[in-house]
């Protein structure tokens, strides 16, 4: 019985239906034994647009189940790598076909402007879909010379099993991809939990899931708070493996919670206060571009934001000035609005955490170049601030802020540079700026980063791997790496010729 | 100005209309050739003539060859990035299915297999590779080789050009596709010549290529004999490679051609004359049925036909009258009927062939068993024919036929029969039936082919690689190891500190 909820959307005078319930089997369903909801809101406009069901741990278990008996039935080793293949891409081409209203629902859920929300976030997620879909059918394991008369060794590359997969806010739609599709390809089953801020285009997803022909069980969505889902999929006996996107804070608590239960594989994707090193023989008008996308790019909540900016004293002064008029240009507004670049931040809860930041800056002594001044309006709109003068113990240069607000520091030789980048307990992704080749190898190479960046910044590749170094994570998502985090190895020893004598 | 050729297809099995240019395909138009010459097709089922096509000449290669070059150099080759290549091959995965019934259609007119097969086997299987392809295109990934902090050491896996594609009449549209799939998908342009005997459903690919928005240059088709344009690809200086499926002889003259000019890489696909061994523990019955598919698949007329069937002593008798049983029950017949199961040999050249194999088989003393005759009198029908009491010097078992004729050997001692198994010039496939594990994987893992078959025969996919031992070819198609055969590898090593 499916419960459904018409979200208007003023800015285009049409309605957006979305199915409320929680997605198990194909079906919508109502918790099963709680009454809880999750509102949902628009953050440019601080209102409720609608609510759904909150799943809760026996929920869980409901889905958990149903992927198990997926798994053991019409998925896993029960589905050609074809037969994944051909859905994955049904699912891909349902979503192109979808793109403008899922990017629609995404922008007045999460704030993002539409047109970045349909050709970025969609469109990379249609491709991520369309990547995976061609790896499915050549899932490859090894044989393996051993002696040529004793025996026949070869492994086989099988699907790790059932998989709960928890995601974030920033990045909904994109988000989900990254994570369904290797796992679908290599013939895992899901229960996916979106974030309790914004659950409703994983809801949306879910219906094109049934459409494309997937079998009931193989992708579940349980809209569900972090500490009830969350921790009830972390700590599952019957969940093989757990894949989470978020703060390290809760990657901490995810991954004692898998020590604790049943040793449950693990991956992570955290957070970053990563670096940018802007080298004197930098073309500076571009650094300061890459910059600009590195810092106000969906508005900062990115875990990749390149939030700490040092340049070399040479060119300081005139980055500075280049960077501030190159960020000034950013508009920060409403998703609907052609003109918006950015929008709000996605809660007031995050509204009062990056606030909370800016002013503990300026309390510590950083300078305000650009930005620091709250507006005075509904919606969750932060402008883009830049703090100069910091030094290394200043909490805005040292933790993950996930708002527009950038610490800019100073360095003279190089490997001061390298040292001042590395100072993180982070080591998710690293911008370099330089024309000196040599040098572009040598700190590349010393970047404690899962990505570096050389002249460039912040834009991924489905088929190229990323994850975080240090305490930004395990495992690395996209490109063939991506597989080998839903596939358990097993080797198999045929005899073909040992007789053996006991005792030996 | 090229004709259009237009069929009404009114049969048992299948209503539909296929209508299409019969030109030459050269830098996306349909043109006549250069002579303004044409070939008869032939349907052999009647032996009638279907319909003209052009014909090209070595010009017209010389014109497609400067029209791929232009293409690789500017909108294909490296200036077509992975996933777009990857989106076009999906775009013409995607066509073909829409035309699937009207492909197999063309397939069985032009070649003569049944309707059901075309449907089934062909076209099905065309489709899915074009697709494997499609996503392997954005995926040709090259090593980071270690070396020292002061350098960057790499791999590029870049397309090795402009390729050449030669093939044959025997799986008309499965063959186009197996060659065009990772040509395509690593970044090649592509000079495809298809079999003067059965070019049409590879013409009507090229409107499909067309349609799909692969960019001018990138596939051209060129229809015409070996010994014109077969060989003027073979010998040209401007391709940088050459593919060919087809016969030993063949090959060996495509070989000879690329060592004589410009040393072109060559991959090979040639014949065989593959053993499939039953021993006495196989399953007999599921035996006669292999064994049935491996000789009479296509009447006969595959490269891995398992057409010597060795049956140890102790099941010999049972399996020959099972076999024998199953052989006379296959209804040969026309390829649009509903319950036909084998059609027409391709040609007339090929069906007195093959009834001269067969006439040998006799004056050599061997028994016909069942068959060796002509079925019908109209078309170049032959009925399903078995051969025992052979010895292994006799042309019936050293050659290969191309036809539904199938050699049963007895033999006693295993050790003996993988003797006799790998006793030829060839090594395509091979095959094993018995029920002990050991005994299947330790002979299977002794018998010099490129595939062995255990408890199945003629088994292909997609992902799975194919290609041959010794005289029965060179490199291998299909799966990841299809792209080697049309990736360059290029070492970069990048000085970043080095003081000489």
């Amino acid at each position: 019985m499916a419960h459904t909820v018409k979200i208007p959307v003023p800015a285009l005078n049409k309605e957006i239906t979305v199915s409320t319930g929680l997605f198990i089997n194909n079906e919508f369903v109502p918790s099963v034994d709680s009454s809880e909801v999750i509102q949902c809101f628009n953050p440019a406009t601080e209102e409720i647009i609608a609510s759904v069901v909150a799943g809760s741990s026996k929920d869980i278990d409901v889905a958990v189940a149903a992927a198990r008996k997926a798994f053991k039935t019409s998925w896993g080793k029960n589905v050609t790598g074809w037969e994944r293949s051909r859905l994955i891409n049904k699912l891909a081409d349902l979503i192109e076909r979808d793109a403008q209203e899922l990017a629609e629902l995404e922008t007045l859920n999460n704030g993002k402007p539409v047109a970045i929300a349909r050709d970025f976030d969609i469109g990379d997620s249609i491709q991520c879909l369309r990547y995976y879909a061609g790896w499915a059918d050549k899932i490859t394991g090894q044989t393996i010379e051993v002696d040529n008369i004793s025996k026949m060794a070869f492994t086989r590359h099988e699907p790790i099993g059932v998989c709960g997969q928890i995601i974030p806010w920033n990045y909904p739609i994109n988000m989900w991809a990254w994570k369904v599709a290797p796992a679908l390809a290599v013939g895992c089953t899901i229960v996916m939990k979106p974030s309790e801020l914004t659950p409703l285009t994983a809801l949306k997803l879910s219906e094109l899931v049934i459409e494309a022909g997937f079998p009931p069980g193989v992708i579940n969505t349980v809209p569900s708070l972090g500490s009830v889902g969350g921790a009830a999929l972390s700590a599952h006996p019957d969940v093989d493996k757990i894949a989470f996107t978020g703060s390290t804070l809760t990657g901490r608590k995810i991954m004692e919670a898998a020590a604790k239960s049943n040793l449950k594989k693990v991956s992570l994707e955290l957070g970053g206060k990563s670096p940018q090193l802007i080298f004197e023989s930098a073309d500076l008008q571009q650094a300061a571009a890459w910059s600009a996308l590195g810092i106000c790019y969906n508005t900062g909540q990115d875990c990749t934001a390149g939030s700490r900016i040092y340049v070399q004293d040479t060119v300081y002064d005139k980055f500075i000035d280049v960077l501030v008029s190159t960020v000034k240009e950013t508009v920060i507004g409403n998703g609907f609005d052609q003109k918006t670049g950015g929008g709000p931040l996605v809660s007031k809860a995050q509204f009062d955490r990056v606030w909370g930041y800016i002013d503990a800056g300026k309390a510590e002594g950083a300078k305000v170049v650009l930005g620091g001044e709250r507006r005075n309006t509904k919606g969750f709109f932060v402008d883009p601030t830049i703090f100069t003068d910091v030094n290394s113990d200043m909490k805005i240069v040292k933790e993950e802020i996930f708002g527009p607000v950038l610490s800019i520091g100073r360095f003279k030789t190089e490997e001061e540079a390298v040292a001042l980048a590395n100072n993180t307990t982070y080591g998710l992704g690293a911008g370099l700026h330089s024309t000196d080749a040599s040098q572009c190898m040598r700190v590349s190479g010393l970047l404690e980063a899962g990505t570096v960046w050389v002249n460039s910044y912040n834009l991924l590749s489905n088929n190229v791997p990323f994850g975080g170094k240090k305490q930004s994570g395990i495992g690395r998502e996209l490109g063939s790496y991506a597989l080998e985090e839903y596939t358990s190895v097993k080797a198999v020893h045929w005899n073909i010729g040992e007789k053996l004598q006991w005792p030996l | 100005m090229a004709s259009i050729f237009t069929h009404e297809f009114n049969t048992p099995i299948y209503k539909g209309k296929t209508s299409f240019n019969t030109g030459l395909y050269i830098d996306g138009k349909f043109v006549d050739g250069s002579d303004k010459t044409t070939i008869d097709i032939i349907n052999p089922a009647t032996g009638k003539v279907i319909t003209k096509v052009a014909e090209a000449t070595p010009k017209d290669v010389d014109i497609a060859v400067a029209a791929a070059h232009k293409a690789f150099d500017t909108t294909w080759g490296l200036n077509a990035g992975g996933a777009e290549r990857s989106r076009l091959l999906g775009k013409l995965a995607r066509l073909m299915e829409e035309h699937q019934q009207e492909l197999a259609a063309i397939e069985a007119l032009d070649n003569g297999k049944t309707f059901t097969w075309a449907m089934d086997v062909d076209t099905t299987f065309a489709i899915d590779t074009i697709r494997y392809y499609a996503g392997w295109a954005d995926k040709i990934h090259g090593q980071v080789q270690e070396t020292d902090e002061r350098k960057l050491s790499y791999t590029r896996h870049e397309p090795i050009g402009v390729v050449g594609q030669i093939i044959p009449w025997n799986f008309p549209l499965l063959m186009m596709s197996w060659k065009l799939g990772p040509a395509l998908a690593t970044g090649n342009c592509v000079i495809l010549k298809p079999s003067e005997f059965t070019p049409l459903t590879a013409i009507r690919m090229c409107a499909l290529v067309h349609e799909a928005g692969f960019p001018p240059g990138t596939v051209n088709l060129l229809t015409g004999y070996g010994n014109t344009v077969g060989s003027a690809i073979s010998s040209h200086m401007k391709i940088d490679k050459v593919a060919f499926t087809g016969s030993t002889l063949v090959g060996r003259k495509i070989m000879e051609a690329a060592a004589k000019t410009n040393l072109k890489d060559i991959t090979l696909e040639l014949g065989g004359k593959s053993p499939n061994i039953i021993f006495d523990d196989a399953d007999v019955d599921q035996a006669v049925n292999w064994a049935a598919h491996g000789i009479y698949w296509n009447h006969g007329q595959a490269c891995s036909a398992g057409s010597r069937i060795f049956v140890q002593s102790g099941i010999y008798d049972e399996f020959l009258e099972k076999f024998t049983e199953k052989s006379r029950s296959l209804k040969v017949g026309d390829p649009f009927a509903l319950d036909s199961f084998q059609g027409p040999q391709v040609s007339k050249a090929q069906y007195d062939r093959i009834m001269g194999y067969i006439q040998s088989g006799k004056d050599q003393g061997a028994t016909v068993h069942l068959g060796g005759d002509r079925n019908g009198t109209e078309g170049y029908y032959i009925n399903p024919t078995i051969f025992t009491d052979t010895t292994p010097d006799m042309k019936i078992v050293q050659e290969e036929i191309f036809g539904p004729v199938g050699v049963v050997i007895k033999f006693e001692d295993d050790e003996d029969v993988i003797r006799q198994a790998n006793d030829t010039v060839f090594g395509l496939a091979s095959a094993v039936f018995s029920q002990n594990i050991t005994r299947a994987l330790t002979t299977a893992h002794r018998l010099k082919a490129g595939t062995a078959w255990v408890n199945c025969v003629n088994q292909l996919h997609a992902n799975v690689p194919f290609g041959g031992f010794k005289q029965s070819g060179i490199g291998r198609e299909l799966g990841e190891y299809a792209l080697h055969n049309y990736t360059a590898v290029k070492s970069v090593q990048v000085n970043l500190g080095h003081v000489m």
